[in-house]
């Protein structure tokens, strides 16, 4: 087993366009679960639409990158309304599945031959980076050190996604530290306590849902940044993965969505790396190589029964809030 | 309610006629663009290793712009021709038949499919053999079209429609009533269905086993399943009194475990039962079914007929719906509430079991990820029916199958598992409580 290949590997994927991506979908799912205490199962969905708007946005519309990165945005505000609208005077339960549903509905769309001009149906989207890569101030060549060697182009898309996550990790972490936080912090705990108060209840949620949905489509962007936009990704799994991400690191706080997605997408990289190794190496003799890749998902699965059961709270969080709502 | 509270609920109907007119504007633009399927010519060839391709000519000259609809094995493509008059689809496996259906509506006027020999010239079986590549082409000259009137379209739509409701109806009321007794939205529900495809599979390819010893064994192993989950898991989740958005989250991880288990084993490829490949016979109108076909029909009827008489007049089934009406006044009552609940489970797990073997003939075949996509058109009909009621969940279940059937009567058939779910969202808006649901405060 070649291990300094497998510790570069792992180190790179800290700074890896996917663990921004992810870290920036379980912050924006934070505000949603973590803070207000909203079931949204539908975060793929705010997911595709970022990148696709962003896809979209200059393919179709020959937008140059920021202003299609903004109209990604918007479709998931948009489509934040649209959702919230009807199922925010749901319960929980019924929330999970609306959103579930409209998630998948979503993709069937992106995905189904009709719209095949604009959406690419199955093949997806990709050739969409010229203006993005155009606005590159960084001269050609290789920089970096160590396991952080990257071409001018891998930098530029590292540097803005670090960027959008630190300005969504500054904004949540004023907006939950802001009277109206603590408003939405006491939907969570108690709704009808808050109402009796004179809150409009149902406009804190709302807003939420539009925020956390903007930020978790500024994650689909980062995902589509450095290569092409897929409509395999954006599947219900997708979610289950990024709710694994947020619940490792703390529901209902700023770091533990970015420590959760770094966790896991190191620990993706480094069984990614490992198992196929391992069989190669005959440790593992009862096992193929796909099936040893097969095997990371099933750990996943595992692992997110595991930390709701015993460590409900994450890494982060602070048993005393209440991150399950009723 | 306070102002703020009376306010909300003065906009709520203004933003919901707004949210309304949006959704029928999404639907109408749907259905507009389905009158213009992709104009590509090549489809999935990518995506698939195998393909059907060929070639549509009028006395030597290409027709641009036919539709062909390439169905079986799981997939159902449409085409159409190019400048050249020629298409190509990808198919997922070879060895196998898929049927091409050319659309004499797209062909120009007084133009037809001929061939004297057959009854439906613009149908045709396709054999992709071990080379991976068949090609297909139609006589065509001029002639009467082979229409099917909208009539017979639409019968034959319902009729599928049933049948595919009646299946989910299986799976259905076991989701509903492991909801009602323990307040658990199962997630893992979709892999339980996988789980008895797999192990009928497993015992009829794996082991030789005749097909009518390999679906009872698989049932029997559903059933215990469901009972190993509630003994191993569930309860002593619940003796922990862990919350049930926590139960649900719970469910999501093992049903992601289970489903990369079977991926595990069975690896990704789609495989077929005993007898998926038996021929349809006609039986009014456009109406075929192969005889497992309508030996499924026939079970899923028995089956939930036999349910709801259990329901109805067994004392368990009468304790089952007493827990999932007030579970702390059965119990008061004496209620063995854990027993009942062991057996919602084992029940559950059978059904479940018994929708899967069922479905893997209605696609057709056996896939690691078919629960998943069954999964959400579970949770439409026993939403759609309102949580937890059993005969909701039956109720939601048929009017499901029936959008996901008929609707491709108007939209796309790639986007007809998206229908039951707009549907779904739009009915929520109106009754949240479902069709058969108690009214109550719900949010």
């Amino acid at each position: 087993m070649d291990w300094l290949q497998i510790l570069n590997n792992s180190a790179s994927s800290i700074i890896s366009p996917a663990t921004l991506a992810y870290a920036l979908a379980a912050l924006g799912l934070a505000v949603h679960f973590g803070y207000a205490g909203l079931l949204n199962m539908g975060i793929a969905g705010f997911m595709a639409l970022g990148a696709y708007g962003y896809a979209i946005g200059i393919l179709t519309f020959d937008l140059p990158w920021w202003a299609a990165a903004l109209l990604g945005m918007a479709a998931a505000a948009v489509f934040a309304l649209i959702l919230g609208i009807p199922t925010l005077r749901l319960r929980g339960d019924y929330l999970a599945i609306v959103t579930i549903a409209a998630a998948e509905v979503l993709r069937l769309l992106f995905l189904t031959t009709t719209f095949d001009s604009v959406t690419g149906s199955a093949d997806g989207l990709s050739g969409y980076h010229g203006s993005f890569r155009a606005s590159n101030p960084i001269p050609e060549g290789t920089y970096g050190f160590g396991p952080f060697m990257y071409n001018e182009i891998g930098w530029w898309v590292r540097i803005l996604g670090i960027i959008a996550l630190a300005l969504a990790a500054l904004t949540v972490w004023r907006l939950m530290n802001s009277p109206w936080g603590r408003v939405l912090k006491g939907i969570r705990e108690d709704e009808d306590a808050v109402r009796a108060l004179g809150k409009n209840v149902f406009s804190y949620k709302l807003t939420a849902l539009v925020v956390g949905g903007v930020i978790a489509s500024v994650g689909g962007i980062v995902y589509a940044l450095p290569s092409a936009v897929n409509p395999g990704v954006y599947v219900t799994s997708l979610t289950f993965f990024v709710y694994t991400a947020l619940l490792l690191g703390g529901a209902a706080t700023v770091f533990g969505p970015l420590i959760g997605s770094l966790i896991f997408w190191v620990l993706q990289t480094v069984l990614g790396n490992v198992l196929p190794a391992a069989v190669d190496a005959g440790i593992l003799p009862f096992m193929s190589n796909i099936q040893a890749q097969t095997l990371r998902f099933i750990l996943v699965g595992i692992a997110l029964m595991l930390i709701v059961i015993f460590r409900p709270q994450g890494i982060l969080g602070n048993k005393k809030e209440l991150t399950f709502v009723k | 309610m306070t102002r703020s509270g009376a306010a909300t609920a003065a906009r709520v109907p203004r933003l919901l006629a707004l949210f309304v007119a949006f959704l029928a504007a999404l639907v109408a633009l749907t259905v507009l663009a389905g009158a213009g399927v992709a104009s590509a010519d090549e489809i999935d060839t990518d995506k698939y290793p195998y393909r059907v391709s060929g070639n549509v000519k009028l006395d030597g000259n290409p027709l641009e712009g036919v539709s062909l609809t390439i169905e079986g094995n799981g997939i159902k493509t449409e085409v159409k021709t190019d400048a050249d008059g020629k298409w190509a689809v990808g198919v997922p496996e070879r060895n196998a038949k898929y049927s091409v259906t050319l659309d004499e509506t797209t062909l120009p006027d007084g133009i037809a499919v001929v061939d004297e020999t057959d009854d439906t010239p613009n149908v045709k079986d396709a054999e992709v053999g071990p080379g991976g590549r068949v090609s297909v082409n139609f006589f065509i000259g001029e002639g009467v079209r082979n229409v099917t009137s909208f009539a017979d379209q639409l019968v034959e739509r319902i009729v599928n429609g049933l049948r595919f409701g009646l299946m989910l109806a299986l799976a259905a009321v076991g989701l509903s009533l492991v909801y009602g007794t323990t307040g658990l939205s199962n997630f893992a529900h979709g892999e339980m269905v996988t789980f008895g495809a797999v192990m009928t599979l497993v015992f009829s390819r794996g082991l030789g086993l005749p097909i009518y010893f390999a679906i009872p064994i698989a049932l029997v192993l559903s059933g215990l399943v469901g009972y190993l989950l509630d003994v191993g898991l569930w309860r002593p989740l619940r003796k922990r009194r862990t919350g049930i958005v926590q139960l649900m989250i719970v469910s999501i991880g093992l049903s992601l475990a289970a489903r990369y288990v079977f991926q595990y084993f069975i690896g990704g490829s789609t495989s077929q039962l005993v007898g998926a490949d038996m021929r349809p016979i006609p039986l009014f109108g456009s109406v075929q079914l192969s005889i497992i076909d309508l030996v499924s029909v026939g079970i899923s009827v028995v089956v939930i007929v036999a349910f709801a008489m259990w329901l109805l007049f067994t004392r368990i089934g009468k304790a089952t719906r007493a827990i999932s009406d007030n579970p702390s006044l059965a119990a008061a009552s004496g209620i063995d509430v854990d027993r009942v609940v062991r057996i919602v489970w084992i029940m559950s797990g059978a059904l479940a079991g018994l929708a899967g073997v069922l479905y893997a003939y209605y696609r057709p075949g056996i896939k690691w990820d078919m629960g998943a996509e069954f999964l959400l058109l579970l949770f439409a009909a026993v939403t759609l029916g309102g949580l937890g009621t059993a005969f909701g969940a039956l109720a939601g279940a048929i009017v499901i199958g029936l959008i996901v059937e008929v609707s491709t009567l108007w939209i796309p058939a790639d986007l007809k598992f998206a229908a039951p779910l707009v549907v779904l969202i739009i009915i929520l808006l109106f009754r949240p409580q479902g069709i058969l649901g108690r009214r109550e405060r719900v949010g």
